[in-house]
């Protein structure tokens, strides 16, 4: 067991798969010799050499391109984005090509390709710097998407998708990336499609992920000194959706409180309350509600950055407004 | 380019040659055949009159050599060797087609053979090239990849990313643009301000040549002298194809848009008759023989189509197969 940083996490994790598979490549812009703009892969090019890891052009249309490529052809590419806000720019690769790629040639290709881009607000980078993607990359079947919100799980899920053999892309939240906690290094990899449940309770279910984790799970804290016992999920990917898991709860809880680090229109919480709403009504005793961002945009200004990513003071409202209602 | 003495093909090449483009000819006309017959759907986009494009890089190329192409690519992939068989099938959607139905006359692949897959997408095969030559750079295997584009696929931005890439990392890949006069609908001097798009090549340090496209055995010298250079560690080349569609851009446009006599200029040129007389002339080929093997090969089509209409669609029940590797 070690202390480590989320940061640290993504390098360790990638070098234990650099070091066990020589197909493992990597590559991104400004990833090898300078070592990441968030300087989460130092030494890995030193330790890889200039063959399996590269830094290229700002290029992402190609990054991915050629990632793709060399996944159908025998190495297992690590391609990264540095911002998720960058993932629009190489959308016709991601979505038409690297998703589609194996569905389309009838099942003769695998695509075990990697995707890394570090996402969300509170770093005050501006409107184009700060968003979180999950939810665009949703409605592409062929894809998988995790969201690591502690180091341990960032070491676990991302040797996970390097292993897996679909596409997966994994989002590293920027916030989180000083973020300490114990991960082991000899663990096996994580399990992709696995929810986990942070906080038992009985109140209600809070289902979030990265980030809103972290703040629910203060919301949390500050609800049991008034004896109100929430349960705390942390969906860690979203495609899979780990239903199993949320339904279970809500069985339990009857009351289902969904926190997003996105725009409401089209979030990935509405995909949870759906999902709620079909299999699992008639456990409810209360309306399935969100907290997120409503439907506007992150500005520059920390007092409008502030008020528009849901905190634990807005959680924690939401959920006495929840239990007021039955 | 001119053609030199010493990059003639032998006979036995001249004849594989001739036998993938008079195949290439047959399947497309018979492919139009097919959609008026109401027997496929959707769209299609026929490469008469490009033949000695597909042929002749197929013949420069070797075994563990990669390539993807166009959504014009039924004569990429019978060139590459896809049967005839896989090809109608999948042309009808039927299981037991190239990509089992799922992919289509836009999207034919056959990992057996090379081919990395047919685009719909303009340009976006480029880079998917240039990951298989960078595959075969770490493991040090001596194989190249190919990419076919249209003049079209110039002009998007993938275009200059990938040429600036490959050329950086030295790539072993090789840039094949046929330029068949028109993106779609429109004529090249109304959308690219230069004549050439192997002018371009310049910007990115590597070779740009200007190959006869009509002539299979300029295309094969101009392709195995640039993966020569590719397989030696040189990095990427682009090819120029300078060719011409026959027919319009997709089975629904007869081409208005074209110059009176143009087509027929072009037919002047044509890359099977080129070939051809020039076997006549070297004592390679009678016009009796010739008529043999344009026979032969129309059975073959033919039986390949009545093989495929009997073909079983894949299951409803499959809908979901092939979309994660665990399905």
């Amino acid at each position: 067991m070690r202390r480590m940083t989320y940061r640290q996490a993504v390098t360790e994790a990638i070098a234990a798969e650099m070091r066990r598979d020589d197909s493992v490549v990597f590559f991104g812009e400004d990833v090898a010799k300078p070592g990441g703009v968030f300087k989460v892969t130092p030494g890995i090019y030193e330790e890889f050499g200039p063959v399996r890891v590269r830094d290229t052009p700002i290029s992402e249309q190609a990054i991915i391109g050629t990632a793709l490529g060399a996944a159908i052809t025998g190495l297992r590419p690590i391609a990264e984005l540095m911002f998720a806000d960058f993932i629009p720019v190489a959308m016709d690769q991601i979505v038409n090509q690297v998703a589609k790629y194996r569905f389309m040639s009838g099942g003769q290709f695998t695509v075990p390709l990697t995707i890394r881009a570090s996402q969300g607000g509170g770093g005050g980078f501006g409107t184009q710097h700060s968003q979180c993607a999950e939810s665009w990359l949703m409605n592409f079947p062929g894809l998988k998407l995790a969201v690591p919100a502690t180091p341990a799980d960032m070491y676990g899920l991302l040797r996970a998708a390097i292993r897996d053999d679909d596409p997966v892309i994994v989002l590293e939240h920027k916030s989180l990336y000083n973020l300490v906690g114990d991960v082991d290094l000899e663990a096996a990899p994580g399990e992709l499609g696995k929810a986990e449940i942070v906080r038992p309770g009985q109140d209600l279910t809070l289902v979030a992920t990265q980030q809103m984790l972290h703040r629910a799970l203060e919301a949390a804290e500050s609800l049991a000194e008034d004896g109100i016992s929430p349960e705390v999920i942390d969906l860690r990917t979203l495609v899979p959706l780990d239903g199993e898991t949320i339904l279970r709860s809500v069985q339990g809880t009857s009351r289902l409180l969904i926190v997003e680090e996105a725009p409401r229109l089209g979030g990935w919480g509405a995909n949870v309350a759906a999902l709620v709403a079909d299999e699992g009504l008639f456990h409810l005793d209360a309306p399935i509600k969100r907290v997120n961002m409503e439907n506007a945009l992150i500005a520059y200004s920390p007092a409008l950055e502030d008020e528009i990513i849901p905190n634990a003071r807005k959680i924690e409202e939401a959920v006495r407004q929840l239990l007021s209602e039955t | 380019m001119a053609l030199e003495a010493g990059d003639r093909l032998d006979k036995e090449s001249r004849m594989r040659a001739l036998l993938a483009m008079v195949k290439i000819r047959l399947a497309e006309e018979e492919i139009q055949n097919l959609f008026m017959a109401n027997l496929v759907r959707g769209t299609t986009h026929l490469a008469i009159g490009q033949e000695a494009c597909s042929a002749g890089v197929a013949l420069a190329l070797c075994e563990g050599d990669s390539v993807t192409c166009t959504y014009r690519g039924h004569g990429h992939a019978l060139a590459l060797g896809m049967s005839l068989r896989a090809l109608m099938a999948e042309m009808m959607g039927k299981e037991s087609g190239a990509c089992r139905g799922r992919g289509g006359s836009m999207h034919m692949t056959d990992k057996s053979i090379g081919l990395l897959g047919a685009n719909a997408i303009v340009g976006a095969q480029l880079p998917i090239a240039m990951g298989a030559a960078l595959t075969a750079q770490v493991k040090g295997t001596g194989a190249i990849a190919v990419t076919f584009f249209g003049d079209g696929a110039a002009n998007i931005g993938l275009f200059h990313e990938s040429l600036n890439m490959a050329s950086v990392w030295k790539l072993p890949v090789l840039f094949i643009c046929e330029n068949n006069l028109y993106g779609e609908y429109s004529p090249i001097r109304e959308t690219t301000p230069i004549d050439d798009i192997a002018d371009r090549a310049g910007a990115y340090a590597m070779p740009g040549v200007i190959v006869d496209g009509q002539d299979v055995e300029a295309v094969q010298a101009a392709t195995a002298a640039a993966a020569a250079r590719a397989r030696n560690g040189e990095g990427p080349a682009l090819l120029e194809l300078k060719t011409y569609r026959y027919g319009g851009h997709s089975r629904s446009d007869t081409g208005p848009y074209r110059k009176p006599g143009e087509l027929a200029h072009w037919q002047e040129r044509d890359p099977i008759d080129m070939l051809a007389a020039r076997m006549y002339s070297d004592g390679e080929l009678d016009q009796e023989e010739f008529l043999e093997i344009k026979d032969a090969l129309a059975q073959e089509v033919f039986a390949a189509v009545e093989w495929a209409k009997a073909e079983p669609f894949p299951p409803p029940q499959s809908l979901a197969d092939y979309v994660y590797a665990s399905d």
